[in-house]
């Protein structure tokens, strides 16, 4: 059952061959069988999981379904969630029950999937391994010793382990894409501006995108189509109409021009992955796509640009967790001061102070043009890069992260080596293009993700060129063998 | 020594519009605490600001009236600071590209010459909550009603030499956004507000002297009061050899005095950058067409169009068009009445005068503009007398019903009738024999005065109701008989 695709179970749900209630129960069985050992769910909503699907059983007799309804699905813990607790990771959080639907949330409701919970995650979504959780790292479900990447690491290793049909992500400077590559499913970020930021617990606001964590590129369009489009609320969305995506997802990809820049394939990135992504790009030229060098310059520069970008905007971003109207509050305040500086350094973990503080330093009188202000000159270099890339080519093909899944605890302690895990996904999310990864045959037993970066708005063209190699390859669907 | 004083002024006007600037919460003032504020004033996790288009429609039509560049592109930053009542731990503001650039005001000056006072910029911001210091024990309670107001700050360029100008810049910002509409004024209530760059110098120096920024300031008389003594107390400083420092000082009314709140050493790094969560401000031409050809005549060119179309002198133009409610009263009433300088007369005095002694507002007024036409209309035609339509004015104000019924009721009609007012002015001149002897030997220039004695008596005879007119020229033409 954990095997069917979204299309498989929609069918199956019309079918009658089994019930979303059925399918619901089946899932959060799953759930209380596996998480144990991974720890991916912070909030299992099973009450409410089990009378949405009893509304969707009725919708779907009813004939007025979504390709959605009915089917299980988890939330990353930054989504607020009416009535529901929203922690995004941390102790600030831990009591804070949401009063509202984010955007995409309310997508979801609305199409009638099933909510079955919460996802662990990265602590504000700040961490490649998902070791920085208040509640606890997630464990990898190919090797429990072993991080799934981060931020969002609850989801890829729920969609991974089989504990929910498809998740939520989001991706800052790779949350979505690397967790994916580390666990072995798809993840898609959008083009920053596609999916709503109301209700997305804000960590970095120009870089923060949400998109489908999926085991397929198939049911990444069926979650895209639903996640995706204007909301009046964030005035940060695009107004862009959101075509269909699975009309030409099959398509052909005779003369598609693939770039690979010389910059991913450098001595950072491990023989293993490089071989594993060398073989996938060999299936598209055998798909009679044409391949070209092509370069982007100043890529190199996208992790110390996104460290000081991603850290200012969350140093202010965050500012509101004050104790003052919700979330953590320490005890006994004997002052303003002390109420404010007790309740955060309480309240937040050590690499969410770590940002604060740079991002605090970076925008401080004396220092903004040296750093906030460069960074921001030195992002239009970025963007500019792929502007001219795109000139030349359809999508830009690499790895997604430099090596196979880590062992947990192994970089917990050197903060620039967990950095550069994200250096292939940093300057996608800087640009605000779409960026996919997609598994292609794992390295010595752990999954690796291909990542595909397309134009803005081209998540269409991204979900066709993933589409094609998981219609002609198996690699997406392995799955580990412990969570059969 | 001669010193010299250098003002500049930030004047915050709060934008009227229905909802908040960057949520869909109320902003009606005066609420319970918290009830009005949403989840975006709230600053909960994961909202965000949305802006209030009619709040960038005030902004432009303030930039029209004063003459002042449009940036046709301009952006919203975050000043980062914690403080309780500020909820999101930064208040989106605009910093380096504002609303609206540099434009100017001409203010009058007391001895009757105009002067043009710079505003360096205007930009749009949102307004903090409020904390409460009373009734919580030693605690501090937060109302979050006020967070996100739109307000515009408007900011002066250091161009005023006194107290006075610096009151008379103040009161004509305040009078331009109260007849624009975009401001309500009410200084009580802090929907306008004004703090105060203060500083001295020696006459002659071209260097400005250290600032100090006097916040607090909710009236007009506390803002000459404000800056009065913070000069006195400047000049003081340096005259007793010390050295002005930079800070924020507070304005007590209750002390009339000022004192220091902040120190430049211990102001806040207020970190602005661009809030990535907003777009650009960004307008066309056809936009500012449409908002200024939906705009109010300004109170300049009012009082241009009443001097000329209704006779007025420049002084009593510029009084009635001191608000937009009172000019607006002039002008309903001046139609009806047909004769502006009466209007505009009992305007400024009976009606100024009874709105003051009752504390009312125009808009409050029991006798409104129609009213005030209606009995004009029977001073200009005759049927009462200036002196009579006083008691008509005081009636109707009691509530007693419009001029005519008041008129017809006390029977106040004037008397017109040359053989009535005949009768009486025989009979007062036989009732006063040495008056009349002393009138008739009296020098030419001296008759006037003692008319009026005869004027008096006939009035008081016909009980006020004998058109003073034809009483006067009676009196004349029997008195040289």
């Amino acid at each position: 059952m954990q095997e069917k695709s979204i299309s498989e179970l929609a069918a199956g749900l019309r079918a009658g061959e089994f019930s979303s209630a059925e399918l619901t129960r089946f899932y959060l069985d799953r759930i209380s069988q596996h998480d144990e050992k991974l720890n991916s769910y912070i909030t299992v909503t099973e009450e409410a999981a089990l009378a949405a699907a009893e509304s969707a059983d009725a919708r779907l007799k009813s004939g007025d379904a979504d390709l959605l309804t009915g089917i299980p699905v988890a939330n990353k813990d930054i989504f607020c969630t009416n009535g529901v607790k929203s922690s995004c990771g941390s102790r600030m959080l831990d009591n804070f029950i949401a009063p509202y639907d984010a955007g995409v949330i309310s997508r979801l409701k609305g199409a009638g999937a099933v909510l079955l919970g919460k996802t662990n995650m990265d602590e504000f979504a700040m961490g490649s391994s998902n070791e920085t959780s208040y509640y606890g790292p997630v464990r990898n479900p190919w090797d429990t010793e072993l991080v799934p990447g981060g931020s969002s690491g609850g989801s890829a290793a729920a969609v991974a382990a089989g504990l929910c049909v498809a998740a939520t992500g989001t991706d800052t400077g790779g949350s979505i894409r690397q967790p994916a590559a580390l666990c072995g499913i798809t993840g898609l970020k959008p083009t920053y501006g596609r999916v709503s930021r109301f209700g997305m617990i804000a960590f970095a606001s120009s870089l923060d995108q949400g998109g489908p964590m999926t085991r397929s590129a198939e049911d990444a369009a069926i979650m895209l189509q639903s996640m995706a489009g204007f909301d009046e609320r964030d005035s940060t969305s695009a107004q862009e109409a959101v075509p269909n995506y699975l009309a030409d997802i099959d398509a052909d990809l005779k003369g598609l021009k693939i770039g690979l820049p010389k910059e991913y394939f450098d001595e950072g990135l491990s023989p293993e992955v490089a071989a594993s992504i060398q073989e996938a790009i060999d299936f598209y030229r055998q798909q009679g796509a044409e391949i070209i060098d092509i370069s982007l310059p100043n890529s190199a520069l996208s992790v110390p640009v996104y460290y000081v970008v991603a850290p200012a905007e969350c140093s202010s971003n965050l500012a509101r967790f004050d104790g003052v109207r919700f979330g953590h509050r320490c005890d006994d305040p004997k002052d303003l001061e002390d109420l404010y500086k007790r309740s955060r350094g309480e309240g937040f973990g050590a690499e969410v102070k770590r940002r604060i503080l740079i991002g605090t330093y970076a925008l401080s009188a004396g220092y903004y043009d040296a750093y906030y202000l460069k960074a921001q000159q030195i992002r239009h270099l970025i963007s500019d890069d792929f502007a001219k890339a795109f000139e030349q080519v359809d999508v830009i093909m690499g790895p997604t992260a430099p090596t196979t899944a880590f062992g947990l605890g192994e970089k917990a302690d050197d903060p620039v080596s967990m950095y550069l895990s994200d250096i292939y996904t940093i300057a996608v999310n800087l640009a605000g293009l779409p960026g996919m990864s997609v598994p292609v045959r794992p390295a010595d037993g752990k999954p690796v993700g291909l990542q595909i970066i397309g134009n803005y708005f081209q998540e269409a063209k991204l979900l066709n060129v993933a589409h094609r190699l998981q219609q002609e390859t198996e690699w997406h669907k392995a799955r580990p063998a412990t969570f059969a | 020594m001669q010193w010299e004083t250098v003002i500049g002024l930030e004047i915050h006007a709060q934008l009227a519009t229905q909802s908040k600037i960057f949520s869909g919460a109320s902003t009606a003032f005066g609420a319970e605490p918290n009830t009005q504020a949403c989840s975006v004033d709230l600053g909960l996790p994961g909202v965000l600001p949305v802006l209030n288009k009619g709040a960038v429609k005030m902004a432009v039509k303030f930039a029209h009236a004063i003459g002042a560049e449009l940036s046709q592109r301009s952006i919203f930053a975050r000043k980062n600071y914690f403080y309780p009542d500020l909820p999101k731990g930064y208040q989106i503001s605009q910093y380096e590209l504002p609303i609206v650039g540099e434009g100017q005001v001409d203010i009058s000056l007391e001895n009757g010459d105009s002067k043009t006072i710079g505003v360096t910029r205007a930009h749009l911001e949102e307004d903090a909550g409020k904390s409460l210091h009373e009734d919580f024990h030693g605690m501090t309670g937060i109302d979050l009603n006020r967070a996100g107001t739109p307000l515009l700050e408007i900011v002066s360029e250091p161009d005023m030499r006194s107290a006075k100008e610096a009151v008379a810049y103040a009161r004509k910002i305040h009078q331009i956004v109260q007849y624009l509409g975009i401001c309500d004024g009410n200084m009580q209530e802090g929907s306008f507000r004004c703090d105060a760059n203060v500083s001295v110098r020696l006459k002659g120096e071209e260097k400005f002297g250290t600032r100090a920024e006097l916040k607090n300031i909710n009236s007009f008389r506390f803002l000459e009061r404000a800056i009065n003594f913070e000069v006195e107390r400047q000049i003081d400083v340096i005259e007793s050899g010390g050295e002005v420092v930079q800070e924020t000082r507070l304005y007590d009314a209750d002390k009339d005095e000022t004192r220091s709140m902040r120190t430049k050493e211990e102001a806040n790094d207020y970190r602005y950058f661009p809030d990535p969560d907003l777009l650009p401000v960004e307008f066309d031409q056809p936009f500012i067409d449409a908002v200024i050809a939906d705009m109010p005549e300004l109170p300049g060119d009012r009082c241009d169009r009443f001097e000329q179309e209704y006779g007025l002198k420049r002084a009593d133009a510029e009084a009635v068009t001191a608000s937009r409610a009172v000019a607006d009263y002039f002008e309903e009433a001046a139609k009806i009445a047909g004769d502006g300088k009466l209007t505009a007369n009992w305007v400024t005095v009976e009606v100024a005068g009874a709105l003051n002694k009752d504390g009312l507002d125009i808009a409050e007024s029991p006798v409104n503009a129609e009213m005030l036409g209606g009995m004009l209309v029977r001073i200009v035609d005759n049927t009462i007398s200036g002196k009579i339509a006083k008691q008509v004015f005081e009636a109707m104000w009691q509530g007693e019903g419009d001029a005519d019924a008041i008129i017809e009721k006390r029977g106040l009609k004037q008397i017109t009738d040359t053989g009535a007012i005949e009768k009486v002015v025989d009979e007062v001149l036989a009732a006063n024999p040495d008056q009349v002897a002393n009138y008739r030997s009296a020098e030419e220039k001296k008759r006037g005065k003692m008319l009026g004695f005869f004027v008096g008596q006939v009035m008081k005879a016909s009980q006020g109701k004998a058109n003073p007119k034809q009483v006067n020229e009676l009196l004349v033409k029997k008195l040289a008989e």
